[in-house]
């Protein structure tokens, strides 16, 4: 072959480079060259959960601070194991109790009686008069008529961080969604990228599909993370299928980035973007169950609650992962999600600026 | 004759703006026609119009032969298209930026062949985000040239840039007429306009005001020359009424202290005028002659300067 022919066949051959491809490669690039996303995407869920892990870390059992004014009450309390007794003058012990240093405090009363000094809406308050008082009948010496034997059972399923790890994950699904597809869009919608990119040959609906594509790849890294880091290092358990369990993230993640898609679908400046991103997924980082259960909140919201798209994620993640339940179990939540894919989807396509 | 590009009654209202009214253009291939005018003459919206991604209201555009509404995608892989103000992505390298552009184009030369075309080969792996102000112009050139365009758009393609990377850029383009591409490109630099069009159009609230050869329309004011001198603090006191009917004089403007004559014969023109400021006393502190310019013509057919405003 002669030079030119070999030249042009190497022409020919790089000159098929697919757009899709290289679309997908930017915003890969782009993701990648950006210290502060990688922090937020990989780094933050797992910071936040360690943390709380060890916060909320179940210890050999829960000792609970109290304090006694006398020496002889302070004998008969420390009979209890569960219970850390500080002997305390009159003066400290008001200020410790003041403070939460001590759930309760016991007080001598006139006739040697004793008085409980606590807070009967803190859970501690009342665990402690229960612990205290059994403490201190026994020590006077009261029988139990009935004979009580106790087993314990520790199993992992049941702790706080069981219940977060599921939930930090729909959190990173949701973030990770939203805030990739929205700053990337409104970006180049500002720097006016994006109406270059359409003064091109470029399919339109390659640069969206790009961006999704790109979400899918991205996914498996953080899912991973999130769940091998809770897996591995606090022994969450994954009951539920793995198959059911990425198709819950993928269906999770679209849908999230359809949202995203919306919110970015007008918007001039990352200023605005950022506004509309905070104002929608604030309210479901509150109420959709991410970090305590949703089911706090009255009855009478639960409905809106039940369908907003971080509340349906979140519970069907943590029926996969804590219950093993099967996709035919998620399906109202898949439903959901579904819904918020498709509306979203096709209200953007409708609204969609290009410059 | 065919037409790279033809024009017919464009219009475009923004709101109450007339962008665009009534336009005709006709741009013939391989020339370089220019777009000049003012900011906010409606010179973007025009290209802009004929690059597909701004619709109009009325009148007709046909590009390469060809219409927007019928042949959007044939004709997108036949047009380069440079547009004001774009910020390619700044983390991407000025290769992977070419390459992506690349990549949408049926045909065209490799991605390393264009680069080296305007000249960026050392800058191959650097990020655009650390490119000079020309450097990116240079790679907004790239990316227009990626899929070997017949015709090209540039929209005010030196806007910003200082002396050095401007001469650099119009180098370029002028090696791109040599390979027989049309351009149209709007500037409102009359010295851009004149080094590098065949042709220029004069634009003003959305009209062509003159249209012709960079020589014709500076033929057509009638002058040739333009006459500036200062008097220093006397040439308050100067008559200008007088300088009027000086031979070869056409008109004359007094603008604080320098006086600004239009002249049609230089070589009767500069001995009277010395003759009559030696008669008036007046002392001559600076005095220059220049062949009039595009900006001679836009100043007298509206009055104003081209980057008033």
């Amino acid at each position: 072959m002669s030079e030119a022919a070999v030249a042009s066949v190497v022409r020919h051959k790089r000159a098929n480079d697919h757009p899709l491809v290289q679309l997908v490669l930017v915003r890969f690039r782009e993701f990648l060259r950006e210290p502060e996303a990688l922090f937020w995407v990989f780094v933050f869920p797992i910071l936040l959960a360690a943390g709380l892990g060890i916060a909320f870390r179940n210890r050999p059992a829960e000792v609970l601070k109290i304090g006694a004014v006398t020496p002889q009450l302070a004998d008969s309390l420390r009979r209890e194991k569960l219970l850390d007794v500080q002997q305390f003058t009159a003066r400290e012990a008001e200020e410790a109790l003041r403070t939460g240093k001590v759930a309760l405090l016991a007080l001598p009363a006139s006739s040697g009686g004793v008085t409980y000094r606590y807070d009967d809406t803190n859970p501690d308050g009342r665990a402690a008069r229960l612990l205290a008082d059994a403490a201190i009948q026994r020590g006077a010496g009261r029988m139990d008529p009935v004979a009580a034997t106790d087993r314990l059972m520790r199993e992992p399923g049941s702790r706080y961080i069981d219940f977060l790890i599921p939930g930090l994950l729909g959190m990173n699904l949701m973030g990770s969604a939203i805030w990739g597809m929205g700053f990337a869009i409104v970006d180049a919608r500002r720097k006016k990228l994006m109406k270059r990119l359409i003064a091109t040959p470029m399919p339109r609906h390659y640069y969206l599909l790009s961006f999704l594509l790109s979400r899918l790849l991205l996914l498996v890294i953080e899912v991973a993370v999130v769940l091998g880091f809770g897996v591995w290092v606090f022994g969450v358990p994954a009951r539920g299928s793995l198959l059911d369990l990425a198709l819950l993230c993928v269906l999770g993640s679209m849908a999230f980035s359809a949202l995203g898609l919306l919110i970015a679908s007008r918007a001039q400046t990352i200023e605005a973007a950022s506004g509309l991103m905070n104002v929608t997924m604030m309210p479901m980082w509150i109420v959709s169950g991410v970090f305590f259960s949703s089911q706090r909140f009255p009855d009478m919201v639960q409905p809106l609650i039940k369908a907003l798209p971080l509340t349906a994620a979140i519970d069907a993640l943590r029926m996969n992962m804590l219950q093993g339940g099967s996709l035919a179990q998620v399906a109202p939540q898949m439903g959901v999600l579904g819904a918020w894919l498709v509306l979203c989807f096709m209200l953007a396509l409708k609204l969609f600026r290009w410059r | 004759m065919n037409f790279a590009l033809r024009v017919h009654r464009l219009r475009k209202t923004f709101k109450d703006v007339v962008a665009v009214d009534c336009l005709d253009l006709e741009v013939r291939p391989g020339e370089c026609f220019g777009l000049l005018g003012p900011n906010g003459a409606g010179k973007t919206t025009t290209i802009e119009i004929c690059e597909g991604i701004t619709s109009s209201d009325s009148g007709d555009v046909e590009v390469l032969g060809m219409r927007w509404s019928e042949h959007a995608d044939l004709l997108r892989q036949r047009l380069g298209i440079q547009l004001q103000e774009t910020q390619l992505a700044e983390k991407l390298t000025v290769y992977e930026t070419v390459r992506l552009f690349r990549s949408f184009f049926r045909q065209g030369p490799e991605t390393a062949e264009v680069i080296a075309l305007v000249q960026l080969e050392e800058k191959e792996k650097s990020r655009v985000g650390n490119l000079s102000g020309g450097q990116k112009q240079r790679l907004a050139l790239a990316c227009a040239l990626v899929g070997d365009p017949e015709l090209l758009f540039l929209d005010e393609p030196t806007t910003g840039l200082d002396p050095q990377a401007r001469r650099q850029l119009w180098e370029l383009i002028d090696r791109f007429k040599l390979d027989g591409r049309t351009i149209l490109l709007t500037t409102h630099y009359m010295d851009e306009a004149e080094r590098l069009c065949e042709r220029v159009a004069i634009m003003d609230h959305g009209k062509t005001i003159a249209l012709g050869t960079p020589r014709e329309l500076i033929k057509s004011i009638g002058v040739e020359h333009m006459l500036e001198f200062s008097g220093g603090g006397s040439a308050r006191a100067l008559d200008t009424s007088v300088l009027c009917r000086l031979e070869g004089v056409r008109d004359v403007q007094a603008e604080n202290g320098s006086v600004r004559m239009q002249v049609t014969e230089l070589h009767r023109a500069v001995p009277a005028l010395l003759n009559e400021l030696g008669r008036q006393g007046i002392p001559l502190t600076e005095l220059r002659t220049r062949s009039a310019t595009l900006e001679d013509v836009f100043v007298t057919l509206t009055g104003r300067h081209l980057r008033d405003e």
